[in-house]
């Protein structure tokens, strides 16, 4: 490749900088301020470039279009402040988890309004009026259009960079990155403040989309992409840094370029098609930064949140009454074979959720006692999962073999990923585990030749005697049974007793000889291995498995799982797990608008039971024995 | 006798399910100096942080300059003239001194009777706080504890109160700071502001204050001035031996 | 024959040195106070002392072994206990379990995954908590206490690996005056009896003049005083930078008149 193809690519680079900074300096701006992690802001970009679409098809020429994007901003800013007044001012003071599940809720529904205002269809705008030409650089034709992008990126880092130095609006928003709470004892009006903040941060999301329409067609998977886009960069910069994000901007953006540019390269032995691998790049460039500085390159150390959620009680061996109950449970679970003999569906639905609760229970071993939020589980699910069905594919292991292997893969998958995500905690863990999940699922994705890319790999079905499918269920329960107690066992054990002591204070625990981050990594890896199993039974229960079941979605589902039972009680991950694996088959199948759906079930739960069902219960027992 | 600066009535507050104040009642005259002592745990703070709307389950009245602000949210509160300088200060550590100061800034304001409050501007609190102008562009983050505690002062005072409530402004900080800070409060209440103060220190309330409400558990347990109190030893010994 | 030796400690932040030259020794059995103004190095100090925080140059010596540079939970192991300026406990476990957690760490059983804690090291625990008076709340939940009750509990924790230095960052932080000599009053005792040497930062006077066998003070990152409390209540200096007139603890300074 030459120099000139090189450098301008570079060039393009920049332009596309310009896209990813907008994308992430509304989610720094909003977290900063607000500390809430704003899942649904790849929504609000998704949302700028359909409407921007709208303006310039509808109304057309230099208005429709240019006056569309501005148009756009406001309205866009407009619907953020909406969502701000109406929905997350109820959960400032939530456990961040909430919030960060609130948001996400935000996602699924304005996917499914954005579906059925627009359609399924791609929609290309027309381009831009005015700079419709291309300009000769480096002997190629670079389109006008772009080196608009480039011009305006940095234009709008100054006026924000001189807005927020130089301003009260800024020095107010500064004071309130810090401590909102004070702000608001010197005479401030928060509420105000922060649906300002909202509505810029949204304007500017909505800005970036709408300049995205005279280049990319607006498309609803656009959602999840910019917001993943806009984690890497704003954790790569630094939360609430907007110089840092646009330098991630850049860095980032190059990256891709570069690989872009670099294309298939032939090593001898095998060739590596570069340009396939800029996802890889971007969440390689992130692991880099987050491990030299974790708090991002331009990023500091967040203050505490002064958090009121209520503190965990101290954890008890099970009574003699919850004993029983569980044995009566696993009892009926037992039998369940002889019931399902007239509804053979009802043994599909057993497998279905006992895999779901060694998923969740696995999950919330990390996420409550050991307090790291990963939002990245599905990857564990999905080394077990794979690592089985291609053993099974390639070496025609037996399927014992296989199913052994699941959670050994899992468990090095964990041990890797682990031993980086310990170093951070709060938003940044969640984010890098997020990452980690979409590296293994880009590897699957992209890997065709190993894994069948998006195909997946079939023909994984059990082997005799676990071929009926009673036989198959009572596996399952069995496994489940057995990884539910160990994990059980081993938070009473010495071992879980070190993971909540870290938890609770990570400097105390350090000086008493604990070694946190150890224990946390080793916790990390077990829930890693567990989980594991689930996906290798998953895998062998539907005799396929394939890129699209280990996404994010599925992360998601086992928070929701985890906080649908009650993260601060060990039996609610087995009772949300249930609930919500039922729900799943039963009620969400039945209708085309089931993202909605899913979103309106989080949200209730967020904003009515924010300690689970299990929690709602105990409250409701504890009060009801005060009372008699 | 002139209605009270600051008035509560029955004031009670929770945390969780733990009640932490229990019916309290006090006063703050125009240009009185008023301590709440007692130990730490009696309640002082919470009792602060209650009148200033900071605490979220709260029952009773709070009458300010004549109006009743119990329910109003902390910067409606702030609006009306009433300061709030916290224990652990809370200085913004990415804003310069003349940043912080311009955070508390709010406009000039009046008593009840019409005669205007004390106002302040950064030159005239850089009089008060001969530290503070030698470090305008300072950091916050950058300051000791004690130009910290200053700072705070200045601030609350940059918002024109008409009462300041200052939560234990001699914990934690070197006695050469707690002595100019005692000499700040004397000067604060020549100008004619209302001072309400949480403290431990019988030495440093001994200096400023007028009366004292001693609090246990989250009652008032005894009430008198502070001559009182100086020669009531045993009230010392019983909430707060020395 | 000293325990505790610092030698030539400092650090620099941003180009403001913190700590600078800083030396001086702690004898066995000693209670040793460190005073100063806000933001005279008095926690830079401490934190390089415990692990939380690494020199720029300089040394630390703990019984002829070299603790500079060493991570906290290594240096606990040594033999070097501490508590902090805001006393906080593991809050989802019971008083008794954060005494446990300790003693487990102590003996090296927390990478065990079968037999349950709760059980373990549960007299041991119980013993040391009647040392600080703390017996009766052993099943409460620690997040439920008072916050001077809290205090005692992490002496407790400690004391729970038979350490033989003791560093104590504003021990008496947020208490009342009588809960602050109880509590001196209490380790004061405890040390004497176990022959533990103490190393601890303080704003009450009261308390540094009725309790330590010596003191030195820092000012700007240095060391300008080193002596008992006659000497240190008078030194020139130390009035300038730190007493001021005294008024603000009278009997300390009625004393000293």
């Amino acid at each position: 490749m030459t120099l000139s193809a090189f450098l301008f690519q570079a060039l393009n680079g920049l332009s596309a900088a310009s896209g990813l900074f907008f994308i992430a300096v509304g989610l720094s701006l909003i977290f900063g301020v607000t500390r809430i992690v704003n899942i649904a802001h790849g929504s609000l970009y998704m949302l700028g470039t359909y409407i921007a679409y709208s303006f310039a098809t509808k109304i057309g020429g230099a208005i429709g279009f240019w006056g569309g994007i501005v148009a756009t901003a406001i309205l866009v800013g407009v619907f953020g402040a909406l969502i701000e007044i109406v929905l997350l001012r109820r959960i400032y003071r939530s456990p961040e988890l909430f919030q960060l599940l609130a948001t996400f809720a935000l996602v699924l529904v304005i996917n499914d309004a954005t579906l059925w205002i627009w359609g399924s269809e791609d929609l290309l705008g027309p381009r831009a009026p005015g700079l419709r030409d291309a300009v000769e650089v480096l002997d190629r034709r670079l389109p006008t259009y772009d080196l608009f992008l480039i011009v305006i990126g940095p234009a709008v880092l100054l006026v924000l960079h001189l807005g927020l130095a130089r301003t009260r609006f800024g020095r107010l928003v500064r004071a309130a990155t810090q401590d909102r709470e004070m702000v608001g004892a010197l005479g401030v009006n928060q509420a105000m403040l922060f649906t300002a903040v909202f509505a810029l941060g949204s304007a500017l999301a909505g800005l970036g989309g709408a300049l995205q329409v005279a280049r990319e067609p607006a498309n609803l998977a656009t959602d999840l992409v910019a917001i993943g886009d806009a984690f890497v960069v704003v954790v790569v910069g630094g939360m609430g840094s907007i110089t840092g994000a646009y330098l991630a901007a850049v860095i980032i953006a190059e990256v891709k370029a570069i690989c872009i540019a670099v294309g298939v390269v032939d090593f001898g032995y095998f060739t590596v098609n570069f340009s396939k691998l800029t996802l890889v790049a971007e969440f390689l460039v992130m692991a880099v930064v987050l491990i030299a500085r974790p708090y991002g390159l331009l990023g500091r150390a967040q203050g505490q949140v002064r958090s009121i959620a209520e503190p965990e009680d101290p954890i008890r061996p099970a009574t003699p009454a919850l004993k029983m109950l569980a044995a009566v449970a696993f009892a009926l679970l037992l039998g369940l074979p002889l019931l399902a003999q007239s509804s053979p569906y009802m043994l599909i639905l057993g497998i279905d959720v006992l895999i779901a609760v060694l998923f969740a229970t696995s999950l919330h071993f990390i996420m409550g006692p050991g307090g790291m939020h990963s939002f990245g589980h599905a990857a564990y699910f999905g080394l077990g999962a794979y690592g089985a069905a291609l053993l099974v594919k390639w070496l025609a292991a037996p399927m014992g073999l296989a199913l052994a292997a699941a959670p050994l893969v899992a468990l090095a998958g964990a041990l890797l990923f682990g031993w980086f995500a310990v170093r951070l905690s709060g938003v940044y863990l969640a984010m890098l585990t997020l990452a980690f999940a979409q590296i293994v699922w880009a590897a699957v994705f992209q890997w065709e030749y190993l894994t069948g890319g998006s195909n997946g790999v079939v023909g994984v079905w059990p082997t005799a005697p676990f071929d009926t499918r009673v036989s198959y269920y009572l596996l399952t329960l069995t496994l489940a049974a057995i990884g539910v107690l160990m994990l059980r066992r081993f938070l009473f054990a010495p071992f879980g007793y070190a993971m909540r002591a870290g938890r609770d204070s990570a400097l105390r625990a350090e000086a008493i000889g604990i070694d946190v981050k150890r224990v946390h990594w080793l916790g990390f890896a077990i829930a890693g291995g567990v989980c594991g199993v689930a996906g290798g039974l998953f895998a062998f229960a539907k005799g396929s498995i394939s890129p699209e079941t280990i996404g994010v979605g599925r992360s998601i589902d086992g928070l929701v799982m985890v906080l649908l039972g009650g993260i601060q009680t060990l039996t609610g991950p087995i009772v949300g797990a249930s609930v919500f694996a039922t729900l799943q088959d039963t009620v969400m199948r039945q209708t085309e608008y089931w993202r909605a759906l899913l979103g309106g079930i989080i949200l209730l739960l967020v904003l009515a039971f924010p300690g689970g069902i299990v929690g709602a219960l105990e409250k409701f027992f504890s009060r009801w024995k005060t009372a008699s | 006798m002139s209605a009270a600066m600051l008035a509560v009535e029955n004031l009670s507050a929770s945390y969780g399910a733990a009640r932490i104040l229990y019916d309290l009642s006090f006063e703050v005259g125009r240009g009185e100096v008023v301590a709440l002592m007692g130990r730490n745990g009696a309640g002082k703070s919470t009792t602060i942080k209650t009148i200033m709307g900071l605490m979220a389950q709260r029952q009773g009245h709070v009458r300010f300059n004549g109006r009743d602000i119990s329910g109003l949210k902390p910067f409606e509160i702030a609006r009306l003239g009433l300061g709030f300088t916290p224990e652990d200060r809370r200085i913004f550590v990415d804003l310069t001194v003349m940043e912080n100061l311009d955070i508390g800034r709010q406009p000039a304001r009046s008593f009840a009777d019409g005669t205007p409050a004390p106002s302040w501007s950064p030159e005239k609190l850089f009089a008060l706080f001969p530290n503070l102008a030698e470090m305008p562009h300072r950091l916050g983050g950058r300051m000791s504890g004690g130009e910290q505690q200053m700072l705070a002062v200045a601030r609350t005072l940059m918002g024109n109160p008409l009462l300041v409530l200052l939560d234990e402004p001699s914990e934690g900080v070197a006695p050469l700071i707690v002595e100019q800070m005692a000499n700040t409060i004397v000067e604060l209440k020549k100008e004619g502001l209302s001072i309400l103060l949480s403290e431990q220190n019988v030495h440093f309330a001994q200096l400023v204050s007028d009366r004292v409400y001693m609090l246990e558990k989250g009652q008032i347990r005894w009430q008198g001035t502070m001559a009182q109190l100086t020669e009531n030893v045993d009230v010392q010994r019983a909430y707060l031996t020395v | 024959m000293s325990d505790l030796s610092i030698r030539a400690l400092s650090k620099a932040f941003g180009g403001v040195r913190a700590v600078n030259e800083v030396s001086f020794e702690v004898k066995r059995g000693e209670f040793l106070a460190m005073i100063g103004p806000n933001g005279a190095g008095k926690s830079t100090c401490f934190n390089m002392i415990n692990g939380q925080l690494a020199p720029d140059s300089g040394s630390i010596w703990f019984e002829q072994k070299n603790l500079t540079g060493l991570a906290p939970r290594e240096i606990w192991r040594l033999g070097v206990g501490r508590t902090f300026q805001v006393a906080s406990t593991f809050g989802s476990m019971t008083v008794g379990e954060n005494v446990q957690m300790a003693l487990l760490s102590h003996a090296n059983e927390i990478y065990r995954y079968w037999r349950p804690a709760a059980a373990m090291h549960r007299e041991r625990a119980l013993a040391l908590l009647d040392q600080v008076g703390m017996r009766e709340a052993a099943d409460r939940p620690s997040r439920e206490l008072a916050y001077g009750d809290v205090k005692r509990v992490e002496l407790a924790i400690a004391l729970a690996n038979d350490p033989r230095l003791l560093l104590m960052d504003e021990p008496t932080a947020g208490m009342a005056p009588r809960e602050r000599n109880d509590l001196i009053a209490l380790v004061k005792r405890l040390v004497v009896e176990q022959g533990i040497s103490v190393l601890f930062t303080e704003h009450s006077m009261d308390v540094v003049f009725a309790f330590a066998d010596r003191i030195i003070v820092l000012a700007r990152g240095r060391l300008i005083a080193d002596g008992n409390a006659a000497e240190i209540r008078d030194h020139p200096q130390v009035r300038e930078v730190y007493f001021g007139t005294g008024k603000t603890f009278a009997r300390a300074a009625g004393a000293a008149s």
